[in-house]
């Protein structure tokens, strides 16, 4: 059911406007997305991140400006857009009167697919949901229902994902488990839009970043990059303190700590 | 996408349907109103209202009907609300589907809970002593006619649920419609009422619909009444169901 792939940029947004009454949110907002990498748009609340991925979703019509998706333009073509494209909410839009598995199953439904249970099943034991596949969703912890809202979004196979705030208000465990389904979904070639405040979070998933302040792009490119826009780091040797996060997650016993223990720290100018 | 219209409205309405059959206290909160109204006027007021010839539960019950349907709605407009908030609306409108099935799906359900809930209704009423001489054709005209009246409020009802800010709201524009019988011919005959009353009650489309059904119930000639109240819940109908698209397109690109 997905789209046929285009050649060019996954996601081309160039001049973007949007005004709430007199509320300016997007002032010509430009950036591309390259087909298969994660994407981060990085913004404090109100950046107007969320207005951006409600207008790439045919949910809000821009008052300026182009928006591409997958080579359709959301405009004028919002039917093919949709056909490219999945949505996770900022808050996890599962239904919680529903059953993990049936969440699955009408989305594949939905999406016109053969044999949606084998779908939903498939999905469930990928992401460990199997034992609580016959629960209301609304038992379900942060974590787990994050999982499953990202397992609805992958039904169909669409080449570009947004994740809108994939890991606000989940615990560490939940996180790194979030973290760890997008890397594999970037592998796979999927396009990952992300948005967040967290700046870890940009920092350890994005292959790119864009930071959105005041409704402009005032910085886009990889970490590096990004680095080279303050002056050089200075090395100092300081003794290795564990975060709390390392520590948290090393006295629960999660054998997977996140590799970010550095021996260094960079001290800017 | 339109070629898939009906399929996706029928998962949506299965989905819809889901939220009825595992809430069932919606149904019970539903009907609880109006079974108490029909025990306080039958059994306390009724005794003191002179309608004739008829007795007065047989009198009564299709205001009690039309109460019950109001009742129902504002689950509708909660439902609605509900999926507005939790997001699945948006994540539903970001999907290749017919997208103005996520809608009718709420309307569907709408029909199908205030059915059950009149025929919960009107079994009560038959345990207290409604009886009718009807026959299946005055039942499918009565059933046809509450049907229309439930497509009217449901249209209404999804304006407060697509542009509701809380649960309260979106379910409060209910009350005023329950209210609506009591000053009309539903509950006493509007002879006694004073003036002003009284042309409002005659003139209002509660009336028509209720002096329809309960002719109908009594095998009586309905006359030109019918078509009023037909023409009540057409044009009910019609203005909501343009002003809930109006709502829909300020909610959704």
């Amino acid at each position: 059911m997905t789209a046929q792939s285009i050649a060019g940029p996954a996601i081309r947004v160039q001049g973007l406007v949007k005004s709430y009454g007199k509320l300016e949110v997007l002032r010509g907002v430009d950036f591309d997305v390259a087909r298969g990498s994660i994407f981060a748009l990085l913004g404090s609340n109100g950046a107007g991140k969320t207005t951006i991925v409600r207008i790439l979703a045919t949910l809000l019509k821009a008052d300026a400006g182009t928006a591409g998706v997958n080579g359709f333009d959301v405009a004028t073509q919002p039917a093919n857009v949709r056909e490219s494209i999945s949505l996770t909410g900022q808050f996890a839009a599962v239904d919680e009167i529903l059953s993990g598995r049936e969440n699955l199953v009408l989305v594949a439904k939905l999406r016109h697919l053969k044999d949606p249970g084998a779908i939903a099943d498939d999905l469930l034991r990928r992401f460990s949901l199997t034992d609580a596949a016959t629960r209301r969703a609304s038992t379900y912890s942060g974590g787990m229902r994050r999982r499953l809202d990202i397992a609805m979004s992958l039904i169909g196979n669409p080449p570009v994902i947004f994740l809108d705030e994939p890991t606000a208000g989940l615990d560490p465990e939940a996180r790194i488990e979030v973290w760890q389904t997008v890397k594999e979904l970037a592998s796979h070639g999927t396009t990952v839009l992300l948005t967040t405040q967290y700046l870890g979070e940009a920092e350890h998933l994005a292959d790119r970043i864009a930071i959105l302040h005041q409704g402009r792009i005032i910085a886009n490119g990889t970490l590096d990059e990004l680095k080279q826009l303050l002056p050089p780091a200075t090395v100092e040797y300081v003794e290795k303190q564990p975060t709390l996060e390392e520590i948290f997650l090393a006295i629960i016993g999660d054998d997977d700590p996140r590799d970010t223990a550095g021996t260094t720290t960079r001290n800017r100018g | 996408m339109t070629a898939y219209f009906f399929a996706d409205t029928g998962v949506l309405t299965g989905r819809t349907l889901r939220h009825v059959t595992r809430s069932m206290d919606t149904i019970i909160t539903t009907v609880i109103t109006p079974i108490a109204m029909m025990l306080m006027f039958v059994y306390v007021f009724g005794g003191a209202i002179d309608t004739g010839p008829i007795h007065y539960i047989d009198y009564m019950l299709p205001g009690i009907l039309l109460v019950t349907v109001a009742s129902g709605i504002s689950y509708t407009a909660y439902r609605l609300f509900a999926d507005m908030k939790s997001g699945i609306f948006e994540r539903f409108q970001s999907m290749p589907i017919a997208r103005s099935g996520v809608l009718w799906a709420h309307v569907v359900t709408s029909l199908v809970a205030n059915l059950i809930s009149l025929v919960i209704v009107v079994a009560v009423a038959l345990l207290m002593g409604f009886r009718s001489g009807a026959g299946v054709l005055e039942w499918l005209a009565v059933a046809g006619i509450l049907l229309l009246f439930t497509l009217a409020l449901t249209w209404i009802a999804v304006i407060p649920g697509l542009s509701a800010t809380s649960f309260e709201g979106a379910s409060a524009f209910a009350y005023p419609l329950m209210f609506l019988p009591f000053v009309s011919s539903a509950f006493v005959p509007t002879e006694s009422m004073p003036g002003p009353v009284r042309w409002f009650a005659e003139n209002q489309p509660v009336t028509s619909i209720v002096n329809t059904i309960r002719d109908l119930f009594a095998l009586q000639p309905v006359g030109d009444t019918i078509w009023i109240a037909l023409a009540w819940c057409a044009g009910i109908l019609v203005v909501a169901y343009v002003f809930a698209i109006a709502a829909y397109r300020r909610k959704i690109a």
